[in-house]
């Protein structure tokens, strides 16, 4: 008599392995799928540090923080970032200045005082603006608002910091007024109920209570805003100039790093030369300044937000 | 006496001040109203005027000659051909890619520190600047994978550029499904995977798709990781057809052409000095301010819809 020679596997279980099978591996495809983000990460991290740390084989790092003069790709080159970065912020600054009142009190409009009718239709449109690719604004910016300006300053340059500073901050207004519009709503009516109660009107409700209680939400909102418009490229690239330009006057002509970066790239730059290493500092830069915006953004939102 | 006549005068102050109030609780109204219609007014003003530049050139010649010297006879081609090859390209790539990792994060995902980094990193990237993505292009695609200024970086960037797009809104989407659906799913012996394709995935689609058209709208308008990117900006012939009349009726060579898009077009004309070319750069800002605000209007009429209908 011969011992039983091999498990038989009965039909229905083998389905059920198949089909676990099947199963593990769909999930591992979902998973890789995710990991495509933080691959993503790395790889912009590890693309600007590979290149940077090039660039800053010649370059000191002191000479970058220090140097008053950006001209990389001159005979005589200075590598020095201030220039750049005192163009961004200036163009941020300007911006921030428009569109932070503006957006703010629309916001506070629309969240405690509109009707919700009018709501219903200007949050849409507000979504929509967000939308509008950032290169008609640069058309804006130079055809539009800068020769307006000059009929103001004529001695204004057609390039000039203050047309696009202006123009990047009615962009970001639809971004900041459905942001904090947001933050409003999400305010529980009991609070507005309670102010009223106590005889106060819509002004001294908007203000005294619900303001406070959405700010976290309202200065992330402008922190991102920052951030965005930090990392705005096209109008900056097209309306503020390319010369770098160490002032912080927004009647000058400057560029900022996005707009050195396209200046770099619209030419024709040799792989691995020191030109084309600059834009990965300069991204690099970029990067961090961005980044800690967005950290700081987030960490307000989560450690300033009340509960109810 | 005296005594009723200061609670009168006090009453007199008592409607001074509520009457002040009110005063301001309406000037403030009619501020804040004036701050909501400059926004908007300026933006509309600016449209029109955009509108108004390009309307000389508003004529099918515009979309089917090639870009040229003379201002007069430039046209399009090119550059929406382009846009559509590219676009092509990012929505094979961001839509598979999102839709699966958003399943991921929703359906499958341990909590865990390894989900957390995750779902960190889509936050993060969300927030990059599209210029970085340009440089990550350069320096990846273009040069150590060597795929060169090629139609397939381009739509790989813009691709990567929307994947957060496309997976919070995903997640927004599947997180809309209350559980009874899934567990009615698993209660008559469904996998996961069945729950999760046939009942998660087909009840959210509508809201994935609002991610999407917002995702390829913002993709469509993107100009800055492009020209990071080297892409020419004039370019007078086609890239090769995708579709050959021959067996195997597809051909992949366009991937590896050179391109133009609608943006970097707008871009070129509008870094000329002569003024004729601004023309041509209205209208194509205004073809593409229309497209994009056709496909984000979709999108949130898309979600109106849904949100309206639907009720679990």
């Amino acid at each position: 008599m011969q011992a039983p020679a091999q498990l038989t596997i009965s039909p229905r279980l083998a389905k059920n392995i198949r089909r676990n099978v099947k199963e593990r591996i769909i999930e591992l495809i979902l998973m890789l799928a995710a990991l495509v983000a933080v691959a993503t990460t790395f790889a912009i991290v590890g693309v600007l540090l590979y290149e940077s740390l090039s660039f800053f084989k010649t370059v000191s790092v002191v000479e970058f923080f220090t140097d008053t003069q950006w001209t990389p790709l001159f005979e005589d080159a200075h590598y020095g970032i201030m220039p750049l970065v005192s163009g961004t912020l200036t163009t941020s600054a300007i911006a921030l200045a428009v569109a932070v009142p503006i957006g703010t009190v629309s916001a506070i409009f629309l969240s405690e005082f509109a009707s919700h009718k009018t709501r219903e239709i200007i949050k849409p449109i507000l979504e929509l603006l967000v939308g509008v690719p950032t290169v008609v604004f640069g058309y804006f910016a130079l055809f539009f608002v800068t020769p307006m300006l000059q009929t103001i300053y004529p001695d204004l340059p057609s390039f000039n910091m203050l047309g696009a500073g202006i123009v990047m901050g009615v962009m970001i207004i639809p971004y900041i007024a459905s942001m904090s519009e947001d933050a409003m709503r999400a305010v529980p009516m009991s609070m507005r109920e309670g102010s009223y109660a106590m005889g106060a009107t819509r002004f001294q409700t908007a203000i005294k209570v619900v303001t406070p209680a959405a700010i976290s939400g309202i200065v992330a909102a402008y922190i991102l805003a920052i951030s965005r418009a930090v990392g705005e490229t096209m109008v900056v690239a097209i309306a503020a100039g390319q010369q770098p330009n160490l002032t912080f006057n927004p009647l000058d002509s400057a560029a900022t790093i996005t707009a050195y970066i396209v200046q770099v790239a619209m030419g024709d730059l040799p792989h691995g030369s020191i030109g084309y290493q600059s834009i990965f500092a300069a991204g690099l830069v970029l990067m961090a300044m961005t980044l800690s915006f967005n950290i700081i953004g987030h960490w307000v939102r989560k450690k300033y937000r009340e509960s109810y | 006496m005296e005594h009723k006549a200061s609670v009168l005068e006090n009453l007199a102050d008592v409607r001074a001040m509520i009457k002040r109030h009110k005063r301001n609780d309406t000037l403030f109204a009619a501020i804040g109203l004036l701050c909501l219609m400059l926004g908007l007014v300026t933006l509309m003003l600016l449209f029109w005027q955009l509108i108004a530049d390009g309307y000389p050139k508003f004529s099918l010649d515009f979309l089917t000659e090639f870009p040229s010297r003379r201002a007069g006879r430039a046209g399009l081609l090119s550059a929406w051909v382009g846009s559509v090859l590219v676009m092509a390209v990012t929505f094979l790539t961001a839509v598979p890619v999102g839709v699966a990792a958003g399943l991921y994060l929703e359906e499958y995902a341990p909590k865990n520190w390894f989900t957390d980094l995750i779902e960190i990193n889509v936050a993060n990237l969300a927030g990059v600047p599209s210029i970085i993505y340009g440089l990550l292009a350069l320096g990846l695609f273009v040069y150590m994978l060597d795929f060169g200024q090629s139609i397939l970086t381009a739509g790989l960037t813009l691709g990567l550029l929307i994947l957060p797009i496309v997976i919070v809104s995903t997640r927004e989407a599947i997180r809309a499904i209350p559980v009874s659906i899934r567990e009615a799913a698993y209660g008559v012996g469904a996998t996961k995977w069945q729950v999760v394709y046939d009942h998660v995935f087909k009840y959210s689609y509508g809201g994935i798709l609002t991610g999407i058209i917002i995702g390829m709208a913002r993709a469509l308008g993107e100009t800055a990781p492009i020209i990071t990117i080297g892409a020419l900006t004039f370019i007078a012939f086609l890239p090769p057809s995708p579709i050959t009349t021959e067996p195997p009726f597809l051909n992949f060579e366009w991937l590896s052409s050179g391109f133009t898009v609608m943006p970097i077009q707008m871009f070129n004309w509008l870094s000329r000095p002569d003024h004729a070319f601004h023309v041509n750069a209205a209208a194509t800002g205004a073809l593409i301010i229309v497209v994009t605000l056709l496909m984000n209007g979709a999108a949130i009429w898309l979600r109106y819809k849904i949100r309206k209908n639907i009720k679990w």
